[in-house]
């Protein structure tokens, strides 16, 4: 059962994201990518990661893609979008981008057995008895707020500094 | 969470899909009756009672005929973004009443089935991302029309519902902070035991998760979005037939569940007050009225009686609020547009942000010094009220109703527009209205 719907959500998910770069029109590439991030969120609830799937679509689905609609609509992009589409060198300079990234993760699960990143993940066992004790947002709440306090409040002032930086640009006279 | 077999699950789970399913959607159909004999009440005129026994049967009627009605698409319109926008309004809409508990758990032969239709981990989360999405609906339908009245209703939807989310979220923290857990049985559970419903301690968040719902329902007074007077109506101005009446399903539902979020969040969801006969709850495997004083848990049993019971408290708090939506509809004018944002941004969210830190702060030394059970909701509800009053009377004093027009300007020019706000009400005469 769960096999089924991992395949399904697997599928729209990558469906979404070839759509999102075939649209010709932005809003319609916009719903592509609310599309993928929305069977992702699927793909975290089968292995159930609830909190990061709701989290998934809060942030992701329901505010960052909403900011991006503003922009799409305030900027307008010419009602044929056929000319915004860049071609020749930043084309290429795009693909490479994306294949880059793609190396690099295909690098990282290839070594998933001993990844540093993966040390401190208590498996399957160990999940069970953490979500048991410390309930769902606990079990994530904890290490964010005690192990990692440093680096996340310094994502904080980095959000901060964002968005001061964006109310400057915005108050500036042009 | 339960002891059902897997079978009598499935079963038992789309039995309860379907009932929450119909009667939500009969709710929506009876609300929209409700509101219009509301509206006539309130306005001194009789509202729509031809069809059937005190118009009952109007709903059924304005179903018929916006089935049968030609569907409109404008000649510029997308087609593909205006025919989905619909879909994408009412889905977010009907689906988030999953998680409500809406009935003590019921006993049957199979097991006790839970009367919530998905008790999922993550409860609270859930609703405020589903309502997160609710905004692309509106937008769509605004921005597809390729309409200038449709789209300035559609950015006004997307910015009010962005801005009024924060504090939507703010408020609902001190409700976690109290329940120490997000799932939404859980909160029933913890106000049973408390014996407070979070209504009183937590007045402060009550009053802003309230505004927060009316804004985020796009219902007056900040039902910008649609606006007939300067936008004809918005989002919707080029829809037609049951396309149109998809968005009224849509935002009906919508408050609908915001009712139940109210009453579930701060008037103790399906339990009866003063009684503790209700008291249920899924503990390590079995069902329990309570603790022991030495924390033992107490083994309890449902009853059908009292899943009925519950279930009627549940629907007269729902039904409550639900009045309240309509009450303030045909009460309150609309905001100006930047009476909206400034009552977002510079009021609501710092109110808010204030509030958490202080309460968090309470709760704290609460717990230090080991101050429990009434004493403890006793504390909080004086330290709420106290919060509530300065949020009143002091905070908001004024702010609303001036607007931006002259804050940012000093305090003396500001007081002659103060001085004209009130002016004396003559008393009504001569003939009645509406005779």
């Amino acid at each position: 059962m769960a096999d089924i719907f991992f395949f399904i959500f697997a599928a729209t998910a990558i469906g979404g994201g070839i759509g999102v770069v075939l649209q010709k029109n932005p809003v319609g590439s916009l719903l592509f990518m609310v599309g993928t991030l929305a069977s992702i969120a699927g793909i975290y609830v089968l292995l159930d990661a609830h909190f990061l799937a709701a989290i998934q679509i809060m942030v992701y689905a329901g505010a960052v893609m909403v900011l991006f609609l503003f922009v799409i609509m305030l900027l307008n992009l010419g009602h044929d979008y056929r000319d915004d589409i860049k071609t020749g060198l930043l084309l290429f300079l795009a693909f490479a981008t994306a294949g880059a990234i793609g190396g690099l993760l295909a690098r990282q699960l290839r070594g998933a057995a001993d990844n540093p990143i993966l040390a401190h993940f208590p498996g399957p066992e160990g999940m069970e008895q953490l979500l048991a004790e410390q309930g769902i947002v606990g079990a994530i709440a904890r290490p964010l707020f005690t192990d990692y306090v440093v680096a996340f409040e310094l994502t904080g002032i980095l959000l901060l500094v964002a968005l001061v930086g964006a109310v400057a640009i915005a108050k500036r006279k042009v | 969470m339960n002891d059902l077999s897997l079978t009598a699950f499935v079963i038992t789970s789309s039995v309860k899909v379907f009932a929450v399913f119909s009667i939500l959607l009969a709710s929506v159909a009876l609300m929209t009756l409700v509101e219009r004999r509301l509206a006539g009440f309130i306005q001194d005129r009789l509202g729509p009672n031809r069809v059937g026994p005190f118009g009952i049967l109007q709903p059924a009627a304005d179903g018929i005929k916006n089935i049968l009605k030609e569907e409109t698409m404008p000649a510029t319109a997308n087609r593909f973004f205006f025919v989905l926008a619909p879909a994408l309004a009412i889905i977010p809409g009907v689906i988030t009443f999953a998680v409500v508990p809406f009935a003590a758990p019921l006993p049957t032969p199979w097991g006790t089935v839970d009367m919530v239709v998905a008790d999922i981990p993550i409860g609270i989360l859930y609703i405020l991302a589903l309502s997160s999405l609710g905004v692309y609906g509106l937008f769509l339908a605004g921005w597809a029309s390729n309409n200038k009245y449709a789209f300035l209703g559609g950015l006004r939807s997307a910015s009010q519902m962005i801005s009024y989310e924060v504090a939507l979220g703010l408020s609902i923290v001190p409700v976690l902070f109290l329940a120490g857990n997000v799932t939404l049985t859980q909160i029933v559970w913890q106000q049973q035991q408390l014996g407070f419903w979070y209504i009183l301690p937590l007045s402060l968040a009550f009053i802003l998760f309230v505004i927060s719902a009316f804004a985020e329902t796009n219902r007056l007074p900040f039902d910008l979005p649609e606006a007939e007077s300067e936008l004809v109506t918005g989002y919707h101005t080029e829809y037609s037939g049951m396309k149109f009446s998809m968005f009224f399903i849509a935002e009906y539902s919508h408050i609908l569940t915001a009712s139940a979020l109210m009453a579930t969040l701060f008037l103790g969801g399906w339990s009866i007050p003063f009684w503790s006969g209700d008291h249920l709850l899924w503990y390590e495997g079995m069902l329990i009225s309570g603790f022991t004083a030495a924390g033992e848990p107490i083994a309890a049993q449902g009853a059908w009686w009292k899943t009925i019971l519950t279930f009627l408290s549940f629907a007269v708090k729902t039904a409550f609020f639900i009045g309240v939506f309509m009450w303030v509809r045909w009460t309150l004018p609309r905001f100006r547009y930047d009476q909206v944002m400034h009552l977002g941004w510079k009021v609501m969210l710092p109110v808010s942000l204030v509030y958490v830190m202080l309460l968090a702060g309470t709760i704290l030394v609460l717990d230090q010094v080991g101050v429990e059970g009434f004493l403890f909701g006793a504390i909080l509800t004086a330290v709420s009220g106290a919060c509530t009053l300065i949020f009143v009377f002091v905070v908001d004093s004024d702010r609303l109703i001036t607007g931006s027009a002259v804050s940012g300007t000093s305090r003396e020019v500001r007081s002659p527009v103060r001085q004209v706000r009130r002016p004396a009400l003559e008393p009504r005469t001569g003939a009645g209205v509406g005779q």
